[in-house]
Formats: C-alpha cells, sequence, structure tokens
C-alpha cells in the first residue's frame, strides 16, 4: 500500500492549512497544516480535547473556521454548506453513535443513497418508469452495501433496536452509501468488543480497495498503527508529529503529549 | 395496507351517498372530510418533517378567501383615480389559484424558517396565522372584513338521483371532498415513499446525520411545507364553495388545534394517522352534541384527547399495527412452535 501512496503523495485530496479555530476565549485549534494524499488511510490522533472532532467539524462544514482553509480536491471549502460538501464527496460519520434510530436499517441506508439518485417532484408524483426502477436500484444497493459491513441479516429492523457496535458498522455503511471519495471517520470503533473492531478492520480494508480515501480519528492504538498509511498527531490544537506509524510511535513529543496525559490512550 | 384493499375503501366511500339519504348527516361527513384534508396536509409537516405548525389553519383560510374572491370578483381602489377590476372567473379556475397561492405562502413560510426548526418554527407559523387573519379582518375594501364574503357560488354539479336540489348539492360536494382526499393521499403516499419524502424524513430522526449525507435539509422543508399549504389552500377551497360564506373566523386557532389533534391522535408521520385521527374527531362532536353541553362537550373532547396521548403516545395507527403484528408473530409461533427463526427476527416474520 506504501508504494501506492508514494506514487500519489503529489496530489492531496485533501489539504488544511493554518486552520485555527475559537469558541470565544477557547482556542480548540490554534494553527494546524496537513494534507491527505488521493488513496491514503491517515490516522488523526491525540489525547481527549486535542481538536481532533473540531477539525472534522470545520473540513465538514459544520463549523466555520477562526483562520485558514480547508481544500478539498483543488475547491476551498470554506463557506459551503455540510450537506454541498458531502455532494462534492466528502463525508464525515459522528463520535457520537449517530443513525436515523426510528427507521429501519433498510431505509437507513436508502436515505444515505439519496444523493446518488435523481428525479423532479413531478416525476415522483407521476411515478414515473424512472423512478420506479430507481427505487429498485436503490434497494439492491442497499443491500449490498449491508452485505459489505455484514448487517444483511438485520435489513428489517430498526435502527434504534441494533446493538450498540452494529450501530457503529450501520453508520458507516450510511456514509459509504453517499457515495464518498474521502470519508471521514470519527472514533468509528469506540464501544465495539474486540470481534466487531476486528470486522471493522476488515471493513477499511475494503474500503481502501473502492479506492475510498480516509482519514480515521481512532483511539485504539493497534488499529491506528495497523491501519494507517500515515498518522498525524494533534495535541492542544497543535500539530506535534506527521509520519508513518512506526516513526510516530518513536517520537518523543508523541511519547510525552501521551504520559502528559496518562497511559490511558497510549 | 395492499393498495387493493385501499380501493376497496374508496368504493365503499363512494356509496355512501347511495344509502345516506340524511342531509344532516351528509353536511358532517363533507365537513369531517374537509377537516380530515387539512389533518393530511398538516401531517407531511408535523408528521414526516417533525415540524408543528401551528398557524396550519392560514393555508386552509387562504385557499377559502382566494377562491372566495376569484369566483366572486372584486375591485380595489389603488389610486384616486384608478380602480383594478377583477372580474368574476369560474369556481374551478378559483380553485386552482386557491392552491397555486396557498403554495406559495408554504414556500414563503418555508423560507422564512429556513434557519428555525422546533420552537421558533411553531411561532413563526402561529404569527403567518394572526397576520393572515388581521389582513383579513381589516382589509374591507378586499374582503369585506367581518361582514364576510357571501354568496360564494357552488363547485357542485347536478345529481341525477337526488330528489332535491339541496340534497343534489350535497352529495355532489360529498364527492368533491372525496376526490380531493384520494388525490390528496397519493400525491402525499408517492411523495413520502420516494428518494425526496426519505429526506424529510431524515431531517425529522437526525438533521445533522441528513445533512453529512449531502440532504440539503432546507429544500426538503420548503418542498413538505409547499405540497402541504398546497393541500390545506385545497381543502380551504372546498370548504368556501359548500359553506358558501367565508369570514375571518376561517382562521380561528381552533381549527389548526382540530387538526393537529387528528393527526397527533392518529398517528403522525403514518399514511393512515390522519385519517383515522380524522374520522374519530370528526364524528365524536356530532355525536356528543345531543347529549352534553358545548362547554361540557370540550371538555369531554378535551378528556378523551388526553386519555389517547396517554394511553398511545404514537397514536392509534401505530398502537393498532404493532398489536396486529403481536398477534400474528403469536399465531406462528404456535402453528410452528419449534421454529426460533420467527422470534429471531419478528419485523421479517411480521412482512
Ligand atoms: N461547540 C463547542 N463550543 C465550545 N467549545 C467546544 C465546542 N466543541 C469543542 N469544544 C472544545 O474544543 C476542544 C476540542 O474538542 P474536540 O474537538 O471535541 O476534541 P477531541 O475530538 O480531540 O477529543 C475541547 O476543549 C472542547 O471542550
Ligand atoms: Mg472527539
Amino acid at each position: 500500500m506504501n508504494a501506492h501512496v508514494t506514487a500519489t503523495q503529489s496530489d492531496p485530496i485533501l489539504t488544511v492549512s493554518n486552520l485555527a479555530v475559537h469558541f470565544g476565549g477557547l482556542v480548540a485549534i490554534s494553527d494546524a497544516s496537513f494534507s491527505v494524499a488521493k488513496g491514503e488511510v491517515v490516522s488523526l490522533i491525540g489525547p481527549n480535547g486535542a481538536g481532533k472532532t473540531t477539525a472534522f467539524n470545520v473540513i465538514s462544514g459544520f463549523l466555520p473556521a477562526t483562520h485558514g482553509e480547508v481544500i478539498y480536491n483543488g475547491r476551498r471549502m470554506g463557506g459551503l454548506k455540510p450537506h454541498e460538501i458531502a455532494d462534492a464527496g466528502l463525508v464525515r460519520t459522528f463520535q457520537k453513535t449517530s443513525v436515523f434510530g426510528n427507521n429501519t436499517v433498510l431505509d437507513n441506508l436508502m436515505i444515505g443513497l439519496h444523493r446518488r439518485g435523481s428525479g423532479s417532484v413531478w416525476e415522483t408524483l407521476l411515478l414515473s418508469p424512472r423512478i420506479r426502477r430507481q427505487e429498485e436500484e436503490f434497494r439492491d444497493e442497499a443491500l449490498q452495501l449491508l452485505e459489505f459491513v455484514g448487517l444483511a441479516h438485520r435489513s428489517a429492523e430498526l435502527a434504534g433496536s441494533l446493538a450498540y457496535g452494529e450501530q457503529r458498522l450501520l453508520e458507516v455503511a450510511v456514509a459509504l452509501a453517499a457515495d464518498p471519495t474521502l470519508l471521514l471517520l470519527d472514533e468509528p470503533a469506540c464501544g465495539m468488543n474486540p470481534t466487531e473492531a476486528m470486522a471493522f478492520r476488515r471493513l477499511l480494508a475494503e474500503i481502501g480497495k473502492r479506492d475510498i480515501t480516509v482519514l480515521l480519528v481512532e483511539h485504539n492504538m493497534r488499529m491506528v498503527m495497523g491501519v494507517s498509511d500515515r498518522v498525524v498527531v494533534l495535541n492542544h490544537g497543535r500539530i506535534i508529529a506527521n509520519g508513518p506509524p512506526a516513526e510516530i510511535q518513536q517520537n518523543p513529543q508523541v511519547i510525552q503529549a501521551y504520559l502528559g496525559h496518562g497511559p490511558k490512550h497510549a | 395496507m395492499s393498495n387493493i384493499s385501499k380501493w376497496v375503501i374508496v368504493l365503499l366511500l363512494a356509496t355512501v351517498p347511495l344509502w345516506v339519504t340524511n342531509q344532516y348527516q351528509l353536511h358532517i361527513l363533507i365537513m369531517m372530510g374537509i377537516f380530515t384534508i387539512g389533518a393530511m396536509s398538516l401531517n407531511l409537516l408535523l408528521g414526516y418533517t417533525g415540524q408543528l405548525s401551528l398557524g396550519h389553519v392560514a393555508f386552509f383560510g387562504i385557499g377559502a378567501y382566494t377562491t372566495s374572491l376569484v369566483s366572486l370578483g372584486f375591485d380595489l381602489k389603488l389610486t384616486e383615480d384608478y380602480t383594478f377590476v377583477f372580474a368574476p372567473k369560474p369556481a374551478w379556475f378559483g380553485v386552482i389559484c386557491a392552491i397555486v397561492v396557498a403554495g406559495l405562502c408554504g414556500w414563503f413560510v418555508g423560507k422564512l424558517s429556513f434557519r428555525v426548526r422546533g420552537a421558533y418554527f411553531v411561532i413563526v407559523t402561529i404569527s403567518f396565522a394572526e397576520v393572515i387573519r388581521l389582513v383579513a379582518l381589516n382589509w374591507v375594501d378586499l374582503t369585506e372584513g367581518p361582514m364576510a364574503l357571501n354568496n360564494i357560488p357552488s363547485l357542485a354539479f347536478t345529481i341525477p338521483w337526488a330528489d332535491s336540489a339541496a340534497l343534489s348539492r350535497r352529495i355532489a360536494n360529498y364527492y368533491l371532498v372525496l376526490a380531493v382526499a384520494v388525490i390528496s393521499s397519493i400525491i402525499i403516499q408517492r411523495l413520502v415513499q420516494s428518494r425526496i419524502g426519505r429526506t424529510m424524513v431524515a431531517l425529522r430522526e437526525n438533521e445533522a446525520l441528513a445533512k453529512s449525507v449531502g440532504v440539503d435539509v432546507t429544500r426538503s422543508l420548503v418542498l413538505a411545507a409547499v405540497v402541504s399549504a398546497a393541500i390545506a389552500g385545497a381543502a380551504g377551497a372546498l370548504y368556501a364553495h359548500y359553506v358558501r360564506i367565508v369570514d375571518p373566523d376561517v382562521f380561528l386557532f381552533i381549527y389548526t388545534v382540530t387538526m393537529v389533534i387528528m393527526v397527533i391522535a392518529g398517528g403522525k408521520g403514518t399514511l393512515a394517522g390522519p385519517l383515522v385521527g380524522g374520522v374519530i374527531f370528526g364524528i365524536l362532536p356530532e355525536l356528543m352534541r345531543g347529549h352534553m353541553l358545548p362547554e361540557v362537550q370540550w371538555i369531554a373532547y378535551g378528556a378523551i384527547m388526553i386519555l389517547i396521548v396517554f394511553f398511545l403516545p404514537e397514536g392509534i395507527v401505530p398502537a393498532v399495527q404493532r398489536w396486529w403484528a403481536g398477534f400474528q408473530r403469536s399465531r406462528q409461533s404456535k402453528m410452528n412452535p419449534h421454529s426460533r427463526a420467527n422470534k429471531a427476527s419478528p419485523r421479517e416474520a411480521a412482512q
């Protein structure tokens, strides 16, 4: 995978430059610059409160940046609304479990597929053959995606009634349904049991094969070191390290940052 | 419910004027139908997008006034020496104008509430209804104010088998209401079961997640408001041509409350909910009328509402659906006691 990455390193899909985010007097991110190349799996790590989720919120348009800018596929994302950014192929998931709880698992996927379809209101009201065909294609696609994440047997259940780990997998499936080229995952494996975490790692590998670039926030260091091509370390709103996993593990500043917050996250 | 059973119900409803010939009973059914259409339209906003429009009667009233003015004609003194004269147009044309104007108002309210949701949406809609009521009350040149618009032409056609003109008019109105109700429910069903409609439910269930997968929630809310308002406008137009007099009282808050009660009691966010709620709360006041003083009647009405919300918080239709699914499951496991598959996935078994 690394050879592939070096070949495309010059071709960043996402560039965050001099990003700063202030909440009143609180500086959540002071000055962060990093980029993600096409096809890479990059992990963004750091102790709790480092500003990882805040960075995701800015990149995905949920929060305005105080300074700096986000460039995705050569386009400035500043000022775009979240749905416009998703429409450009940049899709994020949430740290807090987030599904359409009162809808069936299948319907969650059908909502996720929304942006792949088309059709005016009139066409919909007239139930044109094209609309009917599209609905069938959506259904097939949704079932395929559920198969892909291993939730096909749950398709008729309400999303809110799934086990916690299954909901986390469903979130990833819903994000994949939106057909991303860059996927931002915010602690997706948090709360998964070891079996589910293993399943999730297989899923990440499959996502990579689909030519989807991944920016991952994760606390499970074994997973981070196992799946990442590169690791970016954020501490107190500042990037303190950026490099391949092996290098990051040896970096004294990183070890210091984690030890400073107790061994819990290391 | 399957499509066939739906059409069977429609056919049964179409035969009603053949065996109900009492004019008063027909009147109750017509009024019930008109408010049920209103409730169906409200359900699109309240049930599917999750936004409570407490000014919903504004769209109903706008529809009533629009078609009345178009079919009666009006003149407006714009300057000292220029008066705009609008000649009366056919009633059916008035109804189309009512639908369009109400839809435009829905668009306006949807846009106004661009950023606001929840409580703010409620306030925007209440204020809108109140402003419209004040306009209807005070713009006497146009609306006659409290003197009301009278002699609005009827939409009715002649029913050959009716023995009197009055009965014929009622039966014709009954069929008009039934037709509009059927068309409205087809529109709503196709909408909510589509890719577009799913975005409305997504907005209700989890707005942030909906945005993150590319749903333009504002667009979806505005669309729901337009369709909802247009259907409410159609109901208002039917009302105007049926009772043939429209005054600012059509904007009374109690009408919105009636529609909200119909939707919540029947089951918001279900297709059948507002129909069931509409039938129950359309007929209930009439059943009580003979036995109770009006004040007592309102109290009883409120008490029934509270009981329904307390014991069936999701409404009647979802409760019945759940009970039916449970019944089917227990019957299946009795027939097939060794099968564990049924228990493992009750929802699949229920289908
Ligand atoms: N909406 C907000 N308003 C105020 N402070 C916030 C907000 N979101 C995050 N913060 C603060 O910003 C800092 C970074 O938070 P966050 O990005 O969630 O960290 P992480 O995801 O790395 O654990 C924290 O101190 C947090 O309290
Ligand atoms: Mg976080």
